[in-house]
């Protein structure tokens, strides 16, 4: 009686021990916390998006609320200032904080657009050419170099200047400059994975194409992809700003960081608030998602794993 | 069992697989100024593979086993030759009926730690040929993974982890049960025992043995460890260059060595009994390149009994003393070295 119950106990023990493997996510976790600056990063990133969704319940006034008797009031810990706008008052009277909160909302926004749009176009491109060859695969690799010899910048312009200024188009732009960087790393990693034997087996199977890109091969692709597209996402929010800046994004009164600064650029002598607090809004949010980037290419990089 | 594959009636006398002349040329592209040049990886290989059978293929890096494998997967068409299955072209099966065809063959790999996807785990991966070749539901699917589990001396629980959290020695079982979920006929493996630790070969050896008198299956195994394949196979067949040397029974192979490539090879195999140790018949220089073959026949530059009409005269496979032999003086290699290597093999 006493045995059989022992055995019963150790068949319990055993079959909770196999139903309990440490999960992709949960190992992944454990090596980015490792990282203090990549949970910092992350912890101001999380931050960000919860002031963009609260925007509205947290923002103490509406971004385009006008207080013309209190037109470029410096911040409340400065004399002459005023508690009621914390971080001062632009040009027009409107508070600066609530439109740096409700800015997170574009901010945001944009990087998430460009990167799904540039991540989806470049995998499916990259794919292609590695699984294509021949012809296909050099004509899409020539026009992706060529779009990378163009600095980024300056090609966003080009495209902004052909679609017309605006907040969609300049997503859009961006997020052209971004696809050569997506094609040519999907590309690179699954060349090396189509060489496995496990790719061989699929085929064995009877694996047709699309399932050997999305099911056999995109998988064992993602981790330098999601890196990427993490460090991306600064780079798209600061190209977003600078094309603001430049006129040809967002278009006032829209509370976009970039064009709040080109808004504010004649009165950086008078009243540094109103240009230095969106500038140091872009700095932080491009900080926090780079420091969250390197910690999860850490994280993700078998190489540098120490387990 | 309920093999997919159903032959005609007709063609039921006909040996499982069948290879005629079978040739793998690539044609490698010589740039702007150089000429095209032919790589003959496999340069005409005929055999016959019966039901329940094995047949081992023998030859060091190079000489074409792999693209052999290839060529019998039907991941590659071969330039020339035929492959019949159950005396039907093989490529024709492919076209017209693929999904049976592919349950008629199936392949083990060497390296169990790239022939298994990283990303999926145990049920998915055995689940694949399941998902492409069947109309299994997800319950008889799940319940076909588990019971394979077990037949490969896996705990059927253990398929919702990742191939990282097994050993080498049970990836391979993996491998295994991924290669018998469409329950084959034939089974090709490609050294599947050469990148395990000696005592892991010896349980993988066992576990293919049991598997081929459980569902019949017949092996092509691909190898160059002799030890190995001396356990397991009834006939043997050894490859140099591209091309067969010697094939016949494995006993009367492994006792009474014809051709001077395989003296060679059986003489490379350690022996763990020091009395068993023999001279070596060590082979001279490198395997040449298959770019760039020797004329006539292809071993005559590191062959110790070499005449000089071997240059001049490529030998076509014959029957001499119960095997098939490609060399001109099989019969008369007897002399120096050949009574140390006769001891040597029946030790």
């Amino acid at each position: 009686m006493g045995a059989e119950r022992a055995a019963v106990q150790e068949v319990q023990i055993e079959t909770e021990v196999a139903k309990a493997p440490p999960s992709p996510a949960r190992e992944l976790w454990h090596h980015f916390s490792e990282n203090k600056g990549a949970v910092a990063g992350l912890a101001v990133v999380v931050l960000l998006v919860l002031l963009a969704v609260f925007a509205p319940l947290i923002a103490p006034y509406a971004p385009s609320a006008q207080f013309r008797e209190v037109i470029l009031n410096p911040p409340g810990w400065q004399a002459g200032g005023s508690w009621a706008f914390p971080l001062g008052t632009d040009a027009v009277g409107r508070d600066i904080l609530s439109r740096l909160i409700y800015g997170a909302r574009y901010s945001l926004m944009i990087g998430g657009i460009v990167i799904t749009l540039s991540l989806s176009v470049g995998v499916i491109l990259g794919l292609v050419a590695a699984f294509a060859r021949g012809w296909v695969e050099v004509m899409v690799m020539r026009v992706m170099d060529v779009i990378l010899a163009v600095p980024s910048l300056l090609m966003a312009l080009v495209i902004v200047a052909i679609l017309g200024p605006g907040l969609v188009n300049a997503m859009i732009a961006v997020a052209i400059t971004y696809i050569p960087h997506f094609t040519r790393l999907t590309r690179a990693s699954a060349m090396s994975e189509l060489t496995k034997d496990y790719v061989t087996a699929s085929k064995i199977a009877g694996a047709g194409r699309v399932r050997l890109m999305v099911k056999t091969v995109l998988p064992n692709c993602m981790p330098p992809l999601i890196v990427q597209a993490t460090l991306s996402f600064s780079t798209a929010v600061l190209d977003a700003a600078a094309l603001g800046f430049l006129g040809m994004g967002a278009q006032p009164p829209t509370p976009e960081w970039g064009t709040m600064l080109a808004e504010a650029r004649e009165f950086i002598l008078r009243a540094w608030w109103v240009v230095t607090l969106p500038g140091l809004a872009i700095l932080v949010t491009v900080l926090a998602i780079n420091l969250m980037g390197d910690g999860l290419r850490d994280a993700l990089d078998p190489r540098l794993k120490r387990s | 069992m309920t093999a997919v594959y159903r032959s005609q009636d007709a063609a039921v006398a006909a040996p499982l697989v069948e290879a005629r002349d079978l040739k793998q040329h690539y044609t490698l592209k010589g740039g702007l100024f150089g000429e095209d040049r032919t790589l003959k990886a496999v340069d005409g290989v005929s055999f016959t593979l019966g039901r329940g059978e094995t047949l081992a293929v023998v030859g060091e890096s190079g000489c074409g086993k792999s693209t052999l494998a290839r060529m019998l997967t039907l991941i590659e068409a071969p330039t020339s030759g035929d492959l019949l299955f159950e005396g039907r072209p093989a490529q024709d099966a492919m076209r017209d009926d693929p999904k049976a065809t592919r349950g008629f063959v199936q392949m083990i790999f060497q390296n169990p730690y790239g022939s298994l996807n990283p990303r999926q785990n145990v049920a998915s991966i055995l689940a694949e040929p399941l998902v492409i070749n069947t109309r299994m539901s997800g319950d008889e699917r799940r319940r076909r993974v588990r019971e394979m589990l077990a037949k490969v001396g896996l705990r059927p629980e253990h398929d919702v982890r990742y191939p990282h959290m097994f050993s080498g020695g049970q990836r391979q079982r993996i491998a295994v049960a991924r290669a018998l979920m469409l329950e084959p006929r034939v089974v090709i493996a490609d050294e599947p025992v050469s990148a395990l630790d000696i005592s892991v070969q010896a349980q993988v050896i066992n576990l293919l043995l049991d598997l081929q008198d459980e569902f019949g299956l017949a092996y092509v195994f691909i190898s160059h460890d002799l030890s190995v394949v001396r356990h397991l196979a009834r006939r043997l067949m050894v490859m140099y260059l591209g091309r067969v040397v010697e094939e016949g029974e494995g006993g009367v192979v492994f006792e009474d060595p014809a051709h001077p490539y395989t003296r060679a090879l059986m003489a490379a195999t350690p022996a763990v009994d020091p009395s068993a140790r023999k001279e070596r018949a060590t082979v001279r220089g490198e395997l040449p390149s298959p770019l760039n073959p020797p004329p006539g026949c292809p071993f005559h530059r590191r062959c110790r009994y070499a005449r000089p009409d071997c240059k001049d005269r490529v030998p076509e496979l014959r029957t001499v003393r119960g095997r098939k032999v490609a060399c001109h003086y099989a019969e008369n290699l007897e002399g120096e070295g050949a009574g140390t290597l006769r001891v040597a093999a029946t030790a």
